[in-house]
């Protein structure tokens, strides 16, 4: 069995437990919603338009988009809560992907019961009547059993939407089977992705056949039928709960981003953790912004973000005072706003850089930017689909007064190839990128520094700090950018799984 | 005693009302049978009866009480009443369909189960109890929605076209064993029917309407030897040729 698999198996207890229960809340909280509207709209017609009209919107809005909604709304709500009560309302993880995916749920469940409902048969309707029940009576009797088998079938559908679309909350910090798809997405490693895929469609399957076996028991009343149904659906759930009970309560979560050196970051760091004894649970794949408040509000206890990322999108700040005033700044920042605790850098930066073919770049004498510019008119440069719209690209074009013959965009896995073709003569890259080292380039140094620097940074949330500086501060300068670039290589091109590459990284610590 | 007095209904966004000045008395222990074309407001009086439909303007009083004083849901659960198609819940068993009056008045389950049994033995289906709706003949289903009617021992009984929808055969038979009910039982009954064979057959009186107006109210023999008008003779008409065809198709063997 390979190693992947391994690993792929050895976390399906804490992914699927979480996905089955986040889903099965979601499926809950939409029909228990759903349910009382659609009654109210079958009775009062005006109303049914407007309400499916809503829950189809809802239903047109991407998924993941709708997931990552909540994260802002969230983040209000939680400054006025704050303000009221003196208590935030977390806005990453279960409960903006609860809510979304309840929202989600919702149209399959209001549309069968509404048109069941409307649908009802007037004679039927008037027999109800006619032996003396009340409309209530006659809801909870008649209309609502006999719509039973068409609001089922709204469930189960729900009920396959919502597995599939909670693997999209792994980017709001909420644990899923999507773990296992960004994870393998991000590192190449269709092993993960296939895991998560086949484990999410099983468990959509499953969950549809036993509803599909309640419904059955139901409408054909055998009441064992749909007791085992039942029984299987709690045992599922319960066995869900297992691993929460399972992991430590004050284990320390270990946050990462969604690529590779994050990956293999998160594990070195937990490795070190455990190694002290200490309990640890990992939240990957997280957002961006998504990591920083994360941290702030406790959701992960330590991860490792770069200092001109936070520069920029946290601090807000477009001027380069240089990078020890920098460090010193966001430090000082991180601290004083959010209480995080900043150790240091790790020695290394991932920063964007433009790279060429060491053996171009001698012949023509390039070290430096400054020296590329004097044969730019001559050169083609690639870069990735973001670099000549961000501010890094402005700055050095400005700084050093480039103008290349060709500018073309390549996806990350082709530009890196491309200069090694000579296709292009100088590419964006990321300075951390293993794939600098393996196709032999070149990494052209800044003297003017209009490279924003991005030292990778230990960032520790305010609950663990104290404890977690002192096992962790030995990181902090110890990782060298040419380790880190085998390092991330070794992942990229499936050599070996982040945790492995992170034991390689500790070895030689 | 049902007393209609001056009853009129009007629906909303139609011309002509459905029923227009009716006065009528039922008497206790009555067999009285409402008979006209299709839409010409029988239906319609029938459902004000049990409040079904709300009348425009007139007065009903049953033994003596208008029954705008009653609680309308109070009133059906004190009326049986037997739908054109049966009307029976087809997600409950015959018994559950039975016994849903005396449930919805609160009765326990053991009398409930009593009473179901007894109705099944009265309406000649014992041992049907446990069977689904869509598992019985037309005339079975009819039989069970008699039995639903009389489960929570009413006075009064509304019959909108129970047989019209079987076969001529059953039809005789379970219009038969009703009358022998309605007399056994010393019910009460209204019943509608656009078939004036069967209205001649089973009524104590009948009420001839036409475009919501009564036309005649009168025993059989009364309507057959004194129609009031040409419309009645012409309802009567049909039913005394096929009688008298079929006295003649009988005796004609002897010839």
């Amino acid at each position: 069995m390979s190693a992947s698999i391994r690993e792929a198996l050895a976390v399906l207890p804490d992914y699927l437990g979480q996905h089955v229960l986040l889903s099965v809340a979601a499926i809950l909280c939409g029909t228990a919603i759903s349910l009382p509207l659609a009654v109210a709209a079958a009775r009062r017609p005006a109303l049914r338009g407007p309400l499916l009209g809503f829950a189809s919107v809802l239903q047109t809005i991407p998924a993941l988009a709708l997931l990552a909604l909540f994260y802002p709304v969230l983040l209000g709500l939680s400054l006025v809560t704050r303000q009221l009560f003196g208590v935030g309302v977390p806005a990453l993880g279960w409960l903006p992907a609860l809510l979304a995916l309840t929202l989600y749920s919702m149209l399959p469940v209001l549309r069968n019961t509404a048109t069941a409902l409307a649908e009802s048969d007037p004679a039927v309707l008037m027999a109800a009547r006619g032996v003396g029940m009340t409309p209530r009576q006659s809801l909870l009797m008649v209309e609502l059993p006999l719509a039973a088998p068409m609001i089922m079938a709204g469930i189960r559908t729900a009920a396959v939407w919502v597995v599939g679309t909670a693997t999209l909350s792994t980017p709001v910090g909420q644990t899923s089977l999507g773990n296992y798809i960004f994870t393998g997405l991000q590192t190449e490693n269709w092993i993960y992705v296939l895991f998560g895929c086949v484990s999410a469609a099983l468990l959509a399957l499953l969950l549809d056949m036993l509803l599909a076996l309640a419904a059955s028991g139901l409408a054909r009343r055998r009441p064992a039928r749909t007791f085992v149904a039942a029984a299987a659906l709690a045992a599922i759930v319960i066995l869900s709960l297992l691993p929460l009970f399972a992991t430590p309560r004050h284990a320390i979560v270990v946050g990462a981003k969604n690529f590779t050196e994050q990956y293999i970051l998160a594990d070195l760091i937990a490795g070190r953790l455990e190694k002290a004894g200490l309990a640890t649970t990992q939240k990957t794949d997280l957002g961006s912004t998504v990591a920083l408040r994360a941290l702030a509000a406790n959701a992960i206890d330590v991860y490792v973000d770069y200092s001109g990322t936070l520069w920029a999108d946290a601090m807000h700040r477009s001027d380069l005072p240089g990078r020890k005033a920098m460090l010193a700044q966001l430090g000082n920042w991180l601290r004083q706003r959010y209480g995080i605790v900043m150790p240091g850098a790790l020695g290394f930066e991932n920063a964007y850089v433009f790279a060429m073919r060491a053996d171009r770049a001698r012949a023509l004498h390039i070290q430096s930017l400054s020296d590329l510019a004097i044969h730019a008119a001559a050169l083609k440069i690639g870069g990735d689909f973001e670099i000549f719209s961000r501010p890094e690209w402005r700055s050095v074009v400005k700084a050093y007064g480039l103008s290349f013959a060709v500018q073309r965009q390549y996806q990350p896995d082709f530009l890196y190839r491309a200069a090694a073709n000579g296709d292009v003569d100088v590419i964006s890259a990321f300075s951390s990128d293993g794939r600098i080292a393996r196709y032999g380039l070149k990494i052209l140094s800044d003297p003017k520094g209009a490279l924003p620097p991005y030292d990778a940074v230990l960032l520790l949330g305010p609950h663990h700090a104290a404890q977690l500086r002192k096992l962790l501060e030995p990181l902090v300068g110890d990782i060298s950018l040419r380790r880190m670039q085998q390092a991330n290589l070794m992942v990229d091109q499936g050599q070996k799984t982040p945790r492995q590459a992170a034991l390689w990284l500790a070895d030689r610590n | 005693m049902i007393e209609i007095n001056d009853l009129h209904k009007s629906y909303p966004g139609t011309v002509a009302p459905a029923v227009r000045g009716l006065s009528l008395t039922v008497d206790k222990g009555e067999l009285l049978v409402l008979v006209g074309p299709s839409g010409c407001g029988k239906t319609t009086t029938l459902n004000m009866l049990n409040r079904l439909i709300e009348p425009s303007s007139g007065g009903i009083r049953i033994d003596g009480r208008d029954i705008r004083d009653d609680d309308p849901i109070l009133l059906r659960r004190r009326i049986g009443y037997v739908f054109q198609d049966a009307g029976l819940f087809p997600h409950m068993t015959v018994a559950e369909n039975i016994g849903v009056t005396p449930r919805l008045l609160g009765w326990n389950g053991d009398d409930i189960a009593a009473r179901v049994e007894t109705l099944l033995t009265l309406v000649k289906l014992p041992d049907l109890g446990s069977r689904l709706p869509r598992a019985l003949s037309g005339g079975q289903r009819q039989r069970i929605a008699l039995a639903r009617a009389l489960a929570a021992r009413p006075s009064i009984m509304l019959l909108d076209e129970p047989f019209g929808a079987l076969d001529p055969l059953t039809r005789d038979e379970i219009a038969d064993d009703y009358a022998k009910l309605h007399d056994d039982l010393g019910l009460t009954t209204v019943m509608v029917t656009h078939d004036m064979t069967e209205a001649l057959l089973l009524a104590d009186r009948i009420a001839v309407m036409r475009d919501g107006v009564l036309v005649q109210t009168g025993a059989p023999r009364e309507l057959i030897g004194s129609p009031t008008d040409a419309f009645v003779a012409r309802m009567i008409e049909t039913p005394r040729r096929r009688a008298q065809r079929l006295a003649a198709a009988l005796e004609e063997p002897e010839a």
